[in-house]
């Protein structure tokens, strides 16, 4: 991965090589994730975002190897550390899950156990991956809610999550999570249930995080202004493959995708003029098993041309990837693309 | 109608309205619970316009919403539609009613009845109100799906055979169905994906537009109320705190809850770094057991003793503007 290497030499700490999901279905193979490749340096925030049905949340659970399903079929490699984790056997998964990988999802209320309290579950942690005494590992618990910014966190540490706030379930999550300093927290649409106040208290959160504690985080969301305050890189999927990727600023700043282009302009800008009407990308993200042939944007694309209909390879500029074939011979002028199609249609 | 258009007319108009909800039982644990949802609520909306309201989870924008229409009743104050007092109308008489006032939903999944197909789904309002020959229903019905850019062959789809935006497109068709002049929006794009949210939100301004219809757009995204709200409220813990043009109240906020509400939204910056930003601590406290003075004090970056103790009216500041503070932000008055 050239582009991926240029900026930095901090080490990589995962590395995804074409990734396949798919199950087994009656209607045969439906595949959910097509040759997915991405890498985690050390101390980085890769932001993964992109719409339901576009695999973000499968990357996540692939790499925790907590698809389960026995019709699931996953090929291509994850190396974490320089294991490969679809190699390794389910004992030592289980002494990574927890401590070196932990994992924070969206909704706290079903990710934790509704019969024991938060401290207990958070020590159950400890006492597992660190044989921590019952004791200590309670102190350790009610310390880490209080690192959370929880406030009277011995008091909560006896609570049982339905009495909770969302927001504070949250954080005794994200404290569950960092419980046993894991090298990579994989963070999945952790505010989207959350209001925008109690948002930007855990986003800054998982910023300090990485400074307090350096861990790498994959953050999956599908909110640019959130990829936008907290991530350093970014990887846009749709319909299970890699769109675009890139440095954050690159990406947001010089879209290489259409779609990646759409996502942001489709969104209400805060400042300046008010379009009379939003751009918006037509029709709807397609579900795995009709996703259309050839490039699987193609359908929405405002600028599809006939070499549309053959999948486009992740192509290189600068710092950026994107699978579109404008992006095959440098970065697309959207303006002029555009200009061209709109001289076409009118003659 | 014989009124002048000098002013801007008002269609719906509600006075100190008050709701509050028991919660629990007197056989349980911590026994019955009042929680205030709504206090002392005066608003009014104006013909042809779009007022959002926005506000956290628990603020109260949703049961506002549902007030203004009667499908909760009130404990106190009063509602004016077109000028008829509705606030003590029994259902009964509230039902001709109906059909001028609309409701849309937030979660187009679980709004649409799954056993049915699409044709009777909006056509059920048309033939409940029993105003359409049953040939009159097949020719509104072909009507509406083209105004809010359906095929006319999905009528005989059931709705799990839709995405979500198409699912809202019908749950939009069934509220315009009668001609209704007043609709109350409730989140109806945030159970959306976002490359969908953009072409609902057009679909919102074109029927506007189209139908000369005014909205009540209940929203939690800052955004999506500055592109479609004439006029913005801010509820908070029951509430309106601020009141005004959607510009002025974004751009220029005057009380201290709006400001960290709109410097809490994160924003795709292209330049990627990071704006200043006035983060708000804690969450807001229960509405079952709200602090006493001004409700925003235990987190208000800027409270004072007087906020304590004293409850901040909604008043006027000039420009169609109000505020409920002590101490409004400078800047946002100075212009007016």
């Amino acid at each position: 991965m050239p582009a991926d290497q240029t900026q930095t030499t901090a080490k990589t700490l995962l590395d995804v090589q074409d990734l396949c999901v798919s199950f087994r279905s009656e209607g045969g193979l439906i595949r959910i994730l097509e040759n997915v490749s991405f890498t985690v340096r050390e101390r980085e925030i890769l932001a993964i975002v992109g719409e339901s049905g576009s695999g973000k949340s499968m990357t996540s659970l692939a790499v925790m190897r907590l698809i389960t399903d026995p019709n699931a079929v996953i090929t291509g490699s994850i190396r974490y550390k320089g294991r490969d984790l679809l190699q390794a056997s389910e004992r030592e998964m289980r002494s990574l899950r927890g401590s070196d990988i932990a994992m924070i999802f969206q909704d706290p209320m079903t990710a934790m156990t509704p019969v024991y309290t938060i401290g207990w579950q958070i020590e159950e942690q400890l006492r597992a991956h660190q044989k921590l005494s019952r004791r200590a590992a309670r102190a350790r618990a009610v310390e880490l809610l209080g690192e959370m910014g929880v406030p009277s966190p011995a008091k909560v540490a006896g609570r049982y999550p339905h009495q909770l706030s969302g927001g504070l379930r949250q954080r005794a999550m994200i404290a569950m999570a960092l419980s046993c300093n894991p090298s990579l927290l994989i963070a999945d649409e952790p505010t989207t249930a959350l209001d925008v106040t109690v948002q930007a208290q855990i986003l800054e959160l998982i910023q300090r995080l990485r400074a307090d504690f350096g861990s790498s985080v994959i953050f999956i969301t599908h909110d640019m202004g959130v990829v936008a305050t907290v991530s350093d890189r970014v990887m846009v999927m749709y319909a299970g493959i890699i769109a675009e990727r890139g440095p954050k600023p690159a990406v947001l700043g010089g879209p290489q995708h259409p779609y990646t282009l759409g996502l942001l302009h489709s969104i209400p800008p805060m400042h300046g003029v008010r379009p009379h009407r939003l751009p918006s990308i037509p029709g709807s993200p397609p579900a795995p098993m009709g996703r259309p042939a050839g490039c699987a944007f193609q359908p929405r694309c405002d600028f599809r041309m006939d070499i549309c209909a053959t999948r486009p390879p992740l192509f290189h500029n600068g710092t950026q990837e994107a699978s579109c074939w404008l992006a095959e011979k440098g970065a697309p002028d959207w303006a002029r693309e555009r200009a061209i199609r709109a001289a076409g249609d009118a003659a | 109608m014989s009124e002048q258009m000098t002013k801007p007319k008002s269609m719906l108009q509600a006075a100190g309205l008050s709701k509050t909800f028991r919660l629990g039982s007197r056989f349980r644990a911590g026994g019955i619970q009042h929680l205030q949802a709504l206090k002392d609520v005066s608003v009014e909306v104006q013909t042809g316009e779009i007022l959002g309201l926005v506000g956290e989870s628990g603020c109260g924008k949703s049961t506002l919403g549902r007030c203004l229409l009667r499908l909760y009743d009130i404990d106190d104050g009063r509602i004016t539609f077109k000028d008829r007092d509705i606030s003590h109308l029994s259902q009964r008489e509230l039902r001709p009613l109906r059909a001028d006032m609309q409701m849309v939903f937030q979660d187009p999944y679980s709004s649409l009845n799954p056993r049915r197909r699409v044709r009777d789904l909006i056509a059920e309002p048309l033939r409940v109100h029993g105003r359409h020959s049953e040939r009159d229903v097949q020719a509104r019905l072909r009507e509406l799906m083209e105004l809010v850019n359906l095929s006319p062959d999905f009528l005989s789809r059931f709705p799990h055979e839709f995405s979500g935006g198409q699912r809202q497109r019908i749950g939009i068709a069934r509220a315009i169905a009668l001609s209704p002049s007043l609709i109350v929006a409730d989140e109806p794009v945030s159970a959306l994906d976002v490359s969908v949210q953009a072409q609902i939100v057009n679909l919102f301004m074109d029927l506007q537009e189209k139908l000369g219809l005014t909205y009540v757009f209940i929203a939690h995204d800052l955004s999506v109320v500055r592109q479609i709200a004439t006029r913005t409220a801010v509820m908070y813990l029951g509430s309106i705190v601020e009141l005004g043009e959607t510009d002025e109240v974004l751009h220029r906020p005057a009380h201290p809850y709006t400001a960290a509400l709109i410097s809490a939204v994160p924003e795709a910056d292209a330049s990627g770094r990071i704006k200043a930003r006035t983060i708000l601590k804690g969450e807001p406290p229960s509405p079952t057991n709200p602090p006493p003075g001004c409700r925003f004090h235990t987190r208000c970056p800027i409270a004072q003793e007087r906020c304590r103790v004293e409850v901040p009216r909604l008043m006027p500041l000039g420009h169609n503007r109000s505020v409920a503070c002590h101490f409004p932000l400078q800047g946002s008055a100075g212009h007016a």
